[in-house]
């Protein structure tokens, strides 16, 4: 059973990466995947105590506090500086992504993306954070390669 | 890049409605602010949080309709996107072209939504159109203006938690020569988000709010310290006057040099090189070099003053700074939509103001209420099966079970009537909701027309039943295009005759008993009547004798049947009589009447009264071979027992006299095909009537008046006319509800057909109201 962490200030957009984690091709394989939803940071802050997750993914442009702030202020905290962290942004906000990544997000997906890349993204996250073998995967940069 | 077709057949069904009903609230939201920022620039103000609400609600419509794979709208979004950004990053100045095209994307976004679910076409060339215009808008980035931020003592890594809009308010506010103030304030988490819109509320006025940095300090899990990056022009010690509470203290943020107060561009200290990485393009031609590597793209826009010269050279740099390019001013220049002149107004005449969105947004505490009315209800029940029981082992005699029964009956009733009440007021909704579209509405055609007109809107906290509001929002656009089109005279002829020269439009809107009244008032040049009448005479809808006897009301309602308006009439009346027509019969669709009122010189007034609700109504139950019918009791004029006697037949049809009057009657049995069991000696005649059409509708019985939920047909029997849906009814027996108008426009024969026209004479001048507005602006 896996348990992941889904801050986004779109309710659809919450609910298609829901529709996609609990679908068969993702949550199927763990034995279930329980989807929580935060719709701000400080609803992401609320959440944060009830982990662990084994994945949390966030948005980046939110009103009050940014996915940054709530990207800094995970790696801080005590009990998910490990956790895995992927930013759905965007692909425009390249400077915002870069941020993230250097903040310690783990990867990012541009919006938008199918369910397939949401899929196979997640559980790279997933595997790499428990050590196993990632599949290989083409990562997008921001701004195009070096 | 994903190529968004995603989300169908994947269990996204769901989400596909969230992301209507979502991406419809995005838009109405992007017309209010779009509103606001009208107003703002009218008064010569730009609030750059207005401008940056436009940019996330465009970015999140980006971002859903890619995952949603609607094509062309994240297109739309995209450029728009772009042409944002450049806004909101201060490289292009917001003018009223400008706002043009983004309230041209607002009513483009309602459309291809509705296409989006398949109902329309894709306004395909449309959205090329604006493309193309706002291409011109956000063409090429001369970079926005660099600031010397490292001059106050600011956390090195604030920059990296800092999204690039919140960067470029930051230096923004710097340059303004703001000064930059920490608020460190704690919160409990839960309750955090109204806590902290008051300390928004509190700081706004004294300004701007860069962002939020949650400190992570303290131990506490239920709280969070939040450290909050202000500029103000304000002292140190007026915010603390302001700015107070247990948790909150307020510091300066200090300048690392001691310079002067205003930022010294053009001479950076030897700090400025010792900027941290995170600064990026902060230091005026470093952030360009270093640009070129990790932070790409983003880097060279930034810095694009400083040039490529790499190293130290800050001054140069910094010279070009100090003059910062004005942000280029967009001419007007519309695109070609708006060049083809009559064509735009096509825009905004085939244009529907329905949202797609079927959901209600309902506040929790309403909710709240039924949730009580529930366990009050369920307290009834388990009253009742004590009772049942206590009636089973006759320890209670029949009299104290039927007192107690009563009482329990009462408590039911009432709880009843407390979800009934309370399930209505979650279908109401404010029609604020349709008025804000409609002030868009009349910034669109007042540009269009050349003519300031000022909308003051009363009463927009009214509300009513959701459904109504949606189908109101088209009829009164109609309207207002009227009021603006033909009502409100042009500035120098507003002007001759002494008014102000901005026209004024007043929108009211109050509630009156079981009704809302809506008025859509103006001070144009009003409807002469005399020219009515002469119109009206000579299409022979009217006999000279008989328009001496016309009140005013009578007198304008001439201009509500279709094709009223030819060339024959009077010019200072031609086109009035767009699309009202159409207002009426979607107005009388409601329940809802529509009246007019008005004067030559001194303005029209169009009063529009609708029931609140269309999901309960209050019906006549009548019974037609032991079945039930329910007539609503809007349509109901009189019922009166049959007199066969009184009954003859003309043209092989019965007409009864009531009064002296005839009144073509219908036979219901006989129509719906019934059989009878028992012959009955007694029936009545239920007098029904729409606008003035009138029929007698033969029932065996009158049943009685009564409340009832009507609830739709379903999809197999929808087609079929004369029933507006059904209803059951306490004992579970269901009644079928007429639907008057469409059983009127059945029996009676097309030659009798005067259902959309007031006037007994009209037979000729049928056409279709609605393709004439078209072709005439077309």
């Amino acid at each position: 059973m896996r348990r992941v962490l889904v801050v986004e200030d779109s309710v659809s957009a919450r609910a298609f990466v829901r529709a996609v984690l609990e679908g068969p091709e993702f949550a199927g394989a763990a034995g279930g995947c329980e989807v929580l939803e935060a719709q701000s940071g400080f609803d992401a802050m609320r959440l944060l105590p009830r982990g662990p997750y084994d994945l949390i993914i966030t948005d980046i442009n939110m009103a009050d506090i940014n996915g940054l702030e709530l990207i800094r202020f995970i790696r801080r905290s005590a009990h998910h500086g490990r956790t895995p962290l992927l930013i759905i942004s965007s692909l425009r906000a390249e400077v915002d992504i870069e941020r993230g990544l250097s903040l310690g997000a783990n990867g990012f997906l541009g919006k938008p993306f199918t369910p397939e890349q949401l899929r196979v993204e997640c559980e790279r996250l997933i595997q790499e954070a428990i050590g196993g073998e990632a599949p290989p995967t083409d990562r997008q940069r921001p701004g195009g390669g070096p | 890049m994903a190529e968004g077709s995603g989300g169908r057949g994947e269990g996204t069904d769901k989400a596909r409605d969230e992301f209507f009903s979502e991406a419809q609230e995005l838009v109405d939201g992007l017309g209010r602010d779009l509103l606001a920022l009208d107003q703002g620039l009218k008064k010569n103000q730009f609030d750059p949080e207005l401008i940056n609400d436009v940019f996330r609600g465009v970015h999140t419509l980006k971002g859903l309709s890619g995952l949603f794979g609607a094509t062309r709208m994240s297109g739309l979004s995209h450029q728009l996107e772009d042409a944002l950004d450049d806004l909101r990053l201060g490289r292009v100045e917001l003018t009223g072209a400008v706002l043009d095209l983004l309230f041209q994307a607002v009513s483009l976004y309602t459309r291809l939504l509705v296409a989006e679910k398949g109902e329309t076409g894709e306004p395909a060339q449309e959205v090329e159109e604006l493309l193309v215009a706002l291409g011109q808008v956000s063409g090429q980035k001369p970079g926005g203006p660099n600031t010397t931020v490292a001059q106050y003592d600011l956390d090195p890594g604030l920059f990296g938690v800092l999204t690039e809009y919140e960067e470029h308010r930051l230096r923004t506010t710097i340059q303004q020569g703001l000064n930059l103030y920490r608020i460190r304030v704690r919160f409990s988490l839960t309750t955090i988000d109204s806590a902290l819109d008051e300390l928004k509320a509190t700081v706004r006025p004294h300004g701007e709010i860069i962002t939020y940095l949650p400190t992570g300090a303290g131990a506490d899990p239920e709280t969070i310290e939040l450290e909050i990056l202000m500029a103000s022009a304000g002292a140190l010690a007026l915010l603390r006057t302001v700015i107070v509470g247990a948790n909150v203290t307020v510091e300066d943020v200090p300048r690392r040099t001691s310079a002067s107060n205003r930022p010294s561009l053009l001479a950076p200290s030897p700090a400025e090189a010792r900027v941290p990485e995170e600064f990026g393009g902060a230091g005026p031609a470093g952030g360009g070099a270093r640009g070129g590597g990790r932070d790409g793209h983003g880097g060279e826009q930034r810095s694009a003053g400083g040039g490529s010269g790499g190293g130290h050279g800050g001054h140069a740099g910094g010279g070009a700074e100090s003059e910062p390019s004005p942000p280029r001013s967009i001419a007007a220049r519309p695109g070609p939509a708006a060049a083809r002149g009559p064509a735009r107004g096509s825009t905004t005449a085939d244009l529907s103001l329905r949202s797609i969105s079927q959901t209600v947004r309902v506040d929790i505490r309403k909710l709240d209420r039924l949730m009580t009315v529930v366990g009050e209800l369920a307290i009834v029940k388990t009253a009742i099966a004590r009772l049942t029981e206590r009636a089973r082992g006759r320890t209670t005699g029949p009299r104290e079970i039927a007192i107690e029964l009563q009482r329990l009956n009462r408590a039911f009733e009432r709880g009843l009537a407390q979800m009934q009440g309370g399930i209505l007021e979650v279908r109401m909704v404010p029609l604020g909701q349709a008025f804000d579209k409609l002030a868009r509405i009349v910034r669109q055609i007042s540009r269009e027309h050349g003519k300031e007109v000022h909308l003051v809107v009363t009463g927009a906290e009214t509300e009513i039943d959701k459904l109504i509001v949606e189908e109101l929002s088209d009829p009164l656009m109609h309207m207002i295009r009227n009021a603006i089109d033909h009502g409100i005279e042009a500035r120098e002829d507003r002007l001759r005759v002494g008014k102000p020269p901005v026209g004024t439009i007043a929108l009211n809107a109050f509630q009156k008993g079981n009704h809302v009244v809506l008025e859509i008032e103006d001070d144009g040049a009003g409807m002469d009547s005399k020219a009515i009448i002469a119109a009206a005479i000579r299409r022979g809808m009217v006999s000279e004798e008989e328009s001496r006897g016309l009140t005013p009301r009578e007198t304008f309602a001439f201009v509500f049947v279709p094709g009223f308006t030819t060339k024959a009439v009077a010019t200072d009346l031609s086109g009035r009589g767009v699309g009202l027509d159409v207002v009426k019969t979607n107005i009388a669709k409601l329940g809802g009447v529509v009246d007019i009122a008005s004067e030559v010189g001194i303005g029209t007034k169009m009063t529009i009264t609708l029931p609140i609700t269309l999901a309960i109504i209050n019906v006549l139950l009548v019974e037609i071979c032991s079945r039930l019918f329910a007539v609503p009791l809007a349509n109901v004029d009189e019922a009166i027992a049959l007199d066969e006697s009184q009954v003859r037949s003309i043209e092989s049809r019965e007409v009864l006299s009531v009064r002296g009057v005839s009144l073509p009657i219908c036979r219901l049995e006989r129509l719906f095909s019934l059989s009878r069991e028992r012959r009955s000696n007694r029936a009545f005649v239920v007098i029904a009537q729409v606008a003035d059409r009138r029929l007698g509708l033969v029932v065996d019985e009158l049943v009685g008046q009564q409340d009832i939920v009507i609830k739709p047909l379903g999809k197999s029997l929808e087609t079929v006319r004369g029933f507006s849906g059904a209803t059951e009814l306490g004992d579970q027996r269901v009644a079928l509800i007429f639907d008057v108008a469409g059983l009127i426009e059945e029996v009676l024969s097309p030659g009798e057909n005067r259902f959309l026209s007031p006037s007994p004479q009209t037979q000729d001048g049928f056409y279709d109201g609605r393709r004439k507005a078209e072709s005439r602006v077309g």
